[in-house]
């Protein structure tokens, strides 16, 4: 039990939680604040068998894990705000052409090369949005090294259960802080492995043909079957289409995989919401602080509670509507603008109801910051 | 097998217009491979976007049809993810060495056993005849009407500086030079570029008034010498055709499999 004990930083608890996945296939171009996943993974993944790659770009990393999880490879980059920007078509080509991949991004302040070193969660709608045309797509975060561990085992099941990109929005506080990990033993979180079709090896077989189920088995690529991969419009053997019928169920098909799913993809957090007339929502590292408020409120007997969310796209309205419901005030803390208050204001039955508890300037939320917030919404001043 | 065995007989006829030198290519490398006897399960063809890049539907290998100027990276993961595998990616002369340009010097340092093939029209050919970094000084195109003030590129020198272990350069007009110089790039163990000049009359022949295929064509023949020949001494205009490197270089998938019996030894 002992040496399954560790104090480490969360971008290795990614590393671990992703080998523990199966990961084999690595590609990747450094930047801070996750330039430790790719350092770890060119140590670990050779001795395993695996295979690591160095890039000449965000792009080629994001291009070469997409080619390597076609041929069966379990795969995962790992970047930061500007890499991520660079990824974005390369991510659309993953969800129109259904390749299951995992992308880490460790978010800095932006736009542009913006802070470095500093912490933000700005880029929480780029993940929904960055990649051009009408999508789904999933991206879950976490605010503490347990919690990252079980998201990232997480996303790579989701990734394969769906054939979808996932992504992973960390932050630069939880990617760099230290904290305790307990390794789970081998078998303790069921893996997903790929489903791969029980076509034989010379009989036609369909890469975009649902099952009855809706899932669509995967042939390794080079292998026992000849098939054709495209980011155009296709049809179910593969090749380009711009049939309207063809086109329409395509699109349909890539976006009701996701959304029809919500429930099996939304992972969340509550604390103390039984009685809560206050509900503080948050995610990443921004959620840390609010629950150490919330747990230092109710010592005093203030009827606080908090709704942390994991998964942050697809956003689970119904859920939050429902936690939601009978709160006087519900205040979204994060490091941005806003990006997620806008969807509890969407989702909740009051949005006038909805108040924001943010700090912008690269410098980490503290439970103070968010308790003066709280007491001007409250009409209480400071 | 024949090379209609390779083909996907019910995608034709093509959609390349009449003359279009791309289909030639293909050919080559077809007949390339049947001289090899490659069966189809053991070829990957990766390919970006553009005219020459649509080749990938037409042929009955495993076929990953990608992102514009990123086939090279596609397939970088491809083959160290499976590098039993052998890799062919045709590309266009903007898809290779405009937005693929950093993929592909990179691609060549690496000396990774893929073949590269740029098919050099000297023009974007799918987006309607703008220039590209092939098109050269002084040609005109649908984004140089005044005519182009951008240099060209010299693939062959670029691939070889880059480190590139086998570079070539041939023309649609030299179809048996096309299919022996394909042939070796193929079996070479490393970056192989293969550069062949290739007629787009559709846009950069009608542009620069060159006339019809055929005359592109007697164009490549005229313009064009083999490599180390008096006619190229003495006339330096001239072009060189044929293989300028096949080096014994270490391969990059070979290397990486050193990298993993190295770090089990230490873990
Ligand atoms: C990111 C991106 N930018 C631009 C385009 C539009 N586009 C498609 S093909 C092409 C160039 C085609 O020229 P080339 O690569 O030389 O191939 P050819 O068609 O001449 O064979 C361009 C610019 C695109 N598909 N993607
Ligand atoms: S536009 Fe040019 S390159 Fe494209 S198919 Fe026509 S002739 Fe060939």
């Amino acid at each position: 039990m002992a040496d399954q004990i560790r104090f480490l930083q969360g971008n290795e608890a990614c590393v671990e939680a992703a080998l523990y996945a199966g990961l084999n296939f690595f590609a990747g171009y450094p930047i801070t604040p996750s330039s430790e996943i790719m350092e770890q993974m060119a140590v670990r993944l050779p001795r395993l068998g695996g295979k690591f790659l160095q890039m000449e770009d965000e792009i080629a990393s994001m291009c070469a894990i997409i080619g390597a999880s076609l041929t069966g490879s379990k795969v995962m980059t790992a970047t930061s705000g500007p890499g991520f920007s660079l990824m974005q078509e390369a991510l659309g080509y993953a969800i129109m052409t259904e390749i299951p991949c995992v992308v880490v991004n460790v978010q800095r302040g932006g736009p542009s090369t913006g802070l470095p070193t500093n912490v933000s969660q700005g880029d929480v709608n780029q993940a929904r949005w960055g990649t051009h045309g009408e999508h789904a797509i999933v991206a879950m975060t976490a605010s503490s090294h347990q919690d990252l561990f079980a998201v990232t085992v997480d996303a790579f099941n989701i990734a394969e259960t769906f054939r979808t990109p996932v992504i992973l929005l960390f932050d630069e506080v939880i990617g760099h802080m230290r904290e305790r990990l307990v390794l789970p033993q081998p078998g303790e979180i069921p893996l997903v492995e790929r489903l791969r079709t029980a076509v034989p090896r010379g009989v036609d077989y369909h890469p975009y043909l649902p099952r009855e189920d809706g899932r669509l088995p995967m042939s390794d690529f080079g292998g026992d079957h000849r098939y054709n991969v495209t980011g155009l419009f296709h049809d179910m053997w593969g090749f380009p289409s711009d049939n309207p019928q063809v086109v329409h169920g395509l699109l349909r098909h890539l976006v009701d995989k996701i959304q029809n799913n919500v429930h099996q993809i939304a992972r969340f957090k509550e604390y103390y919401l039984e009685d809560a007339t206050t509900i503080l929502v948050s995610y990443g590292s921004s959620a840390r602080s609010a629950l150490h408020l919330v747990e230092n409120r109710r010592n005093r007997g203030e009827r606080l509670g908090l709704l942390e969310l994991q998964t942050l796209w697809p956003f689970p309205y119904g859920m939050v509507r429902e936690k939601c419901a009978r709160a006087r005030y519900v205040v979204v803390v994060e490091m941005n603008m806003g990006q997620i208050m806008r969807e509890v204001k969407i989702a909740v039955e009051q949005p006038d109801r909805v108040f924001l508890a943010n700090r912008i300037d690269g410098v980490y939320i503290t439970p103070t910051d968010i308790r003066n917030i709280l007491r001007l919404i409250q009409g209480k001043g400071v | 097998m024949a090379v209609k065995d390779y083909i996907r007989e019910r995608f034709f006829p093509h959609m390349l217009c009449p003359g279009c030198g791309h289909g030639t290519v293909m050919g080559g490398m077809l007949r390339a491979i049947e001289n090899l006897g490659l069966t189809k399960n053991e070829i990957v063809m990766v390919s970006g976007i553009g005219c020459s890049s649509r080749i990938s539907g037409y042929v009955d290998f495993h076929t990953l049809h990608t992102i514009h100027g990123r086939a090279l990276a596609f397939a970088a993961g491809v083959k160290m993810s499976r590098p039993e595998l052998k890799l062919l990616v045709p590309m266009g002369d903007g898809d290779a060495l405009a937005i693929g340009g950093n993929h592909f010097i990179h691609a060549a340092r690496r000396n990774i056993d893929i073949t590269a093939i740029v098919m050099n029209n000297r023009i974007y050919g799918m987006t309607g005849g703008q220039f590209s970094p092939l098109t050269g000084y002084g040609k005109m195109a649908a984004t140089a009407p005044y005519g182009n003030i951008d240099q060209a590129f010299d693939t062959v020198a670029l691939a070889l500086a880059a480190g590139a272990g086998f570079v070539a350069r041939t023309t649609t007009y030299h179809i048996h030079q096309l299919v022996e110089i394909m042939e070796k790039a193929i079996d070479y163990k490393g970056f192989s570029v293969v550069e062949v000049l290739t007629q787009c009359p559709t846009y950069f022949g009608r542009r620069n008034r060159l006339g019809s295929a055929a005359k592109m064509l007697e164009h490549f023949k005229n313009t064009t010498t083999p490599m180390g020949s008096k006619a190229k001494q003495e006339n330096p205009a001239l072009i060189e055709r044929g293989i300028f490197a096949q080096r014994d270089l270490p391969e990059y998938c070979a290397e990486y499999a050193k990298i993993i019996e190295k770090a089990r030894k230490e873990a």
